[in-house]
């Protein structure tokens, strides 16, 4: 006989997880701007030809004015910090030892700011408007992180 | 517009790890609060919006597997991926056609059967972002650095509303987090991601909430004290968080535009007796608080010291203890607009707003908040 009673019951767990492969197209936007920081270690953007404002990373389409950025422009490699945070907990998304610095950093030409990491530096002394240039790395397959991170500009 | 009602509401109590509710149980639960709140059997209901997200559930069109323990079976069921807030608003939609004189919402998520960081972490874009390691907590600590930033808000501003909504936590039977807390404690706490503390971030979270919203003839039938839709509007700002100023809401003072024209709102402090917001984290109530107008930009900080957002005060904020007391995701709108509807039927107990008459809701959607969704309520 089972009691009828589910008071009585210790709930168990289930312990699984959902693994898909994907492979996502970068689309020819996107892969323009990957062959750039792999073939040539430069930023490039896209402009949007009626309100002049450039994207980076590029887009398409100009979000404001649902018109095609038809115009590449080059931007950087000088870029300004618009924010950061030190991620001091090893959060399960961050795939390196912590503290990683996060920020958005704008690059010089550009009218928005791209998301990516600061290294090289204390990460007490990383400011809001402080200068930072990319850090690429030797190897280089056409990927966001051929760029490590993004340096002080100065030394 | 036609006049909408909420006339029916259940919450789950909200807590870290319920075992003994899986999802479907939560809105099993919910549901039948909400019907036996506004007095109603599920026949009464023609129709269901659940709310739901699949990764969190953890199983793809998971609102197909909501929709038994939710009384969909034979009924004309749609699905909403996001807030809450979204999901009623189509239930509003709804209503508004003329074709369903009610409709149940409802919102879910257990938090506790997943990992936050790497749910988030697949909201960024997979080519440009996502291998960096970003969530939603570190998302959410650079918005509150450039909004401290611009203005002047400090970690000290932000404490108090962990403190306060902790506190006011300690008279809600749903919150999960309850305390008694003291800005040093707050900024004793862990730091997770700079300069959010572990006290300035909402907790992982399960819980269910489940409204009935009916049109006017539907609501005078069933429900003595019907709480009244004056306005609802949402926006969206730009997905890539480098192309918005994240230290201003844009989005959210677009919608709370729309939403006030609707109900006639033109001073919110003066009108406006009670907010609730979405504060998954501290310093998200202050930005909501002033992109709803009820504090000029940078200036809620000044008012929350002053106690004018605590229970007592002239407006206050999270009277229910907030996200911070209980973070249930997809299901946090929801919550919130079932407990602005305690406080205007005069049913919240310690937490009462004496006479509140208005109340103004947010739920958001997006990474760092890049839509909003803003109800206002009434009861008269
Ligand atoms: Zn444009």
């Amino acid at each position: 006989m089972i009691d009828q009673d589910l008071s009585k019951v210790t709930p168990q767990v289930y312990e699984s997880k959902i693994g898909v492969p994907y492979t996502w197209w970068a689309g020819d936007t996107a892969t323009r701007f990957l062959e750039g920081i792999r073939d040539r270690g430069e930023l490039w953007a896209t402009r949007c030809g009626k309100c002049s404002r450039t994207y980076v990373p590029p887009r398409k389409n100009c979000p404001g004015c649902f018109e095609e950025n038809a115009e590449w422009v080059q931007v950087g490699p000088g870029a300004t910090v618009v924010t950061f945070t030190v991620a001091r907990r090893p959060l399960a998304a961050i795939p390196d030892p912590v503290p990683v610095v996060f920020a958005l950093v704008k690059p010089d030409g550009a009218d928005t700011a791209m998301l990516h990491r600061i290294g090289d530096v204390d990460p007490e002394k990383v400011s809001i408007g402080m200068r930072v240039k990319p850090r690429f790395a030797a190897e280089r397959k056409g990927h966001i992180r051929d760029i490590e991170c993004f340096v002080p500009e100065q030394g | 517009m036609e006049k909408i009602a909420i006339i029916g509401m259940g919450m789950t109590k909200i807590e870290a790890n319920k075992v003994s509710e899986n999802f479907a149980d939560m809105a099993w639960e919910a549901v039948n609060a909400a019907l036996a709140d506004a007095g109603m059997d599920i026949k009464d209901v023609s129709n269901l919006i659940t709310t739901s997200n699949d990764f969190w559930d953890g199983r793809t069109i998971s609102c197909m597997a909501v929709g038994d323990s939710s009384g969909a079976r034979e009924k004309n069921c749609s699905c909403v991926e996001g807030d809450g807030t979204y999901g009623a608003f189509y239930a509003m939609a709804r209503i508004l056609s003329g074709s369903y004189p009610s409709t149940l919402v409802t919102g879910h998520t257990k938090g506790s059967e997943s990992i936050s960081s790497l749910i988030t972490n697949a909201a960024f874009d997979p080519i440009y972002e996502r291998s960096l390691g970003v969530d939603m907590i570190t998302a959410s600590a650079m918005q509150a650095r450039a909004y401290m930033d611009k203005t002047g808000t400090t970690s000290e501003d932000l404490a108090r509303v962990s403190v306060k909504n902790h506190g006011n936590a300690k008279n809600n039977p749903y919150a999960q987090l309850p305390m008694d807390l003291t800005v040093e404690d707050v900024l004793a706490s862990e730091m997770i991601a700079d300069p959010l503390h572990k006290l300035d971030c909402s907790p992982v979270s399960d819980g269910c909430c489940a409204l009935i919203l009916a049109d006017e003839e539907t609501a005078k039938k069933f429900c003595k004290k019907p709480i009244w839709v004056k306005g609802a509007a949402f926006c969206s700002d730009a997905y890539f968080l480098g192309d918005r100023d994240l230290a201003k809401p844009k989005s959210l003072v677009a919608a709370a535009k729309k939403a006030y024209a609707m109900a006639g709102i033109t001073e919110p402090t003066r009108q406006i007796d009670l907010a609730e917001v979405y504060d998954a984290f501290t310093y998200q109530e202050l930005m909501w608080a002033e992109g709803l107008g009820l504090a000029e930009y940078g200036k809620a900080k000044d008012r929350l010291k002053n106690g004018d957002f605590d229970i007592s005060g002239t407006l206050p904020v999270n009277a229910s203890g907030g996200l911070l007391s209980g973070h249930p995701v997809i299901a946090a709108g929801l919550y919130r607009m079932a407990e602005a509807v305690r406080q205007l039927r005069g049913e919240a107990g310690a937490n009462q707003k004496d006479g509140a008459k208005t109340a103004v809701v947010q739920g958001l959607n997006g990474l760092c908040g890049q839509s909003h969704c803003v109800w206002v309520l009434g009861n008269e």
